[in-house]
């Protein structure tokens, strides 16, 4: 017992001491390795709360795919010109960010200190509907049924930031190929990587989509592992990006939200409720979203990393 | 053998933890990019240990997780840093 | 044999843990970057390795092994290709000469 209250404090004071790196660390990149390594940390912490789907998305998303947007960021920062001193903050911006974000985090505290006691949760309602899902996983019932349209809105939000990333594309660079363009490397470890890990990550990903029916894993997960065997060998010059007017990439991005959106509206007409699924169409209808999602999130989230396109020199 | 294997999963993660210093001080990008890596293998073993420990195929599934997305995050990390020009020729 | 079995858990998974101390001390002590890589990839290869060999007696399918077997592979492959690459990067920034 003693042992355990230990390191898990040890992993609380960790996780701490990460997130105050990552934030006070000056350098960029510094940062952005700090923040990888905090993830990490925070999926253990999530896997250690008994929480193992929280822990495959943090792990996935947050660590991995997040982590490696940041670097890439971090990256395209290099080529630009230092900010020039009068675009600093003011101190009296400075203490305003500073005084808004005491609040919030006092608000949260607060909010966390003042549960009440039995914590209120629908678990046991979950629990008593579960068999009508034809779901063995209770957290992919929710995503999927009883709250399917908070997942709904999730997908649309990543298609939003895909069309938020290619508005930043510069002058002249509208329907160019997505992101700056990365050097060939033929071999050496790199090359090896990027050609040796991706079959061995989609079989890993098709592995999490399907257990997820019945134990921890999902679309999500799987979306960010495909999204990451397609920026290995990407990074390696092997495999071209993308242009972003392709017709291709634009039906893929949008048949996932496009057919969840259509799976509600039938059930609109079906059962007299949107997103509504009839009586044991559930799984095989829910099946097809998750399949289908994972294909428009894996895309959206490879290109999110990418970038928008540079302009041609 | 559940006490041992679970007690040896809180000591690797307890042992990897000591590497954070690493991530945190540098001073090279490479210093925290392994301490990073180490953090990740780390993780990976702890998993495994408690997935026996506890027969918890959740487990392994974040350990595999994990271990493609640390060997991901680990090459962009070297492939990103500032200077590299991975052209060049191996050591 | 469920004796034989588990003392092999026990003394694998011991061993496994004194390379993953090794590796973390070598990453805070040694005393240039180059020397803390190698002190790394011994935590990677034999640390992992040794606690995977340890778990395999407590498997009880073949695919279980396989599994666990799989893990290790995974990470060699993957330690595999960034020392060199975490060296190179190294040796870019100026750090061995």
């Amino acid at each position: 017992m003693i042992p355990a209250l230990a390191a898990d404090g040890l992993l609380a004071a960790g996780i701490l001491a990460l997130a105050l790196g990552c934030v006070a660390t000056r350098r960029a990149f510094a940062s952005a390795a700090l923040f990888i390594a905090y993830g990490l940390l925070l999926a253990l912490a999530w896997a250690r709360l008994d929480a193992p789907d929280v822990a495959l998305t943090e792990a996935s998303i947050g660590a991995g795919l997040s982590g490696v947007l940041l670097l890439g960021g971090v990256r395209r920062l290099e080529g630009l010109a230092e900010p020039s001193p009068d675009a600093e903050t003011g101190p009296l911006l400075t203490i305003l960010i500073g005084i808004g974000c005491a609040a919030l985090t006092v608000a949260i505290g607060a909010a966390v200190l003042l549960l009440p006691d039995p914590t209120p949760s629908l678990a046991p309602q979950v629990a008593a509907n579960l068999a009508t899902t034809d779901l063995g996983n209770p957290v992919t019932a929710v995503l999927m049924s009883f709250r399917a349209l908070d997942t709904l809105l999730e997908s649309a939000v990543v298609l939003l930031a895909v069309v938020c990333v290619w508005a930043l594309t510069p002058e002249g660079g509208w329907g160019g190929v997505a992101g700056l363009r990365q050097p060939v490397v033929r071999d050496g470890p790199l090359a090896l990587l990027a050609r040796v890990l991706p079959p061995l990550g989609i079989v890993i990903a098709i592995h999490i989509l399907w257990v997820g029916a019945d134990a921890p894993g999902g679309k999500f997960q799987a979306a960010a592992v495909l999204a990451a065997m397609w920026l290995m060998p990407w990074m390696a010059g092997l495999a071209p990006a993308p242009r972003i007017d392709a017709r291709w990439l634009r039906l893929v991005l949008a048949a996932g939200p496009a057919l969840f959106i259509l799976i509600g509206l039938g059930g609109a007409l079906a059962e007299g409720a949107f997103l509504a699924y009839p009586p044991g169409w559930a799984k095989p209808l829910i099946l097809a979203i998750e399949i289908v999602l994972t294909a428009s999130i894996a895309v959206a989230l490879a290109l999110l990393v990418m970038g928008p396109p540079e302009p041609p020199r | 053998m559940t006490e041992f294997l679970l007690a040896a999963a809180l000591l690797v993660l307890v042992t990897v933890l000591g590497g954070l210093v690493r991530v945190l001080r540098g001073p090279a990008d490479a210093d925290r990019i392994m301490a990073a890596q180490l953090l990740g293998t780390g993780g990976i073993a702890a998993l495994l240990l408690a997935g026996v420990a506890m027969a918890a195929p959740a487990l392994f599934d974040l350990a595999l997780i994990l271990a493609v997305l640390a060997a991901f995050a680990s090459v962009a990390m070297a492939r990103l840093a500032p200077g590299d020009d991975p052209r060049e020729p191996g050591p | 044999m469920s004796l034989l079995a588990d003392g092999v858990t026990i003394l694998c998974v011991l061993a496994g843990l004194v390379f993953f101390a090794a590796g973390t001390v070598g990453l805070l002590r040694f005393p240039d970057t180059a020397s803390r890589l190698h002190a790394l990839t011994k935590a990677d290869h034999l640390g992992l390795g040794l606690v995977v060999l340890g778990l395999l007696p407590q498997m009880d399918s073949l695919a279980g092994i396989l599994r666990l077997l799989a893990f290790w592979a995974l990470v060699l492959l993957a330690s595999a290709a960034t020392g060199p690459m975490i060296a190179r990067l190294l040796r870019r920034q100026g750090g061995i000469t």
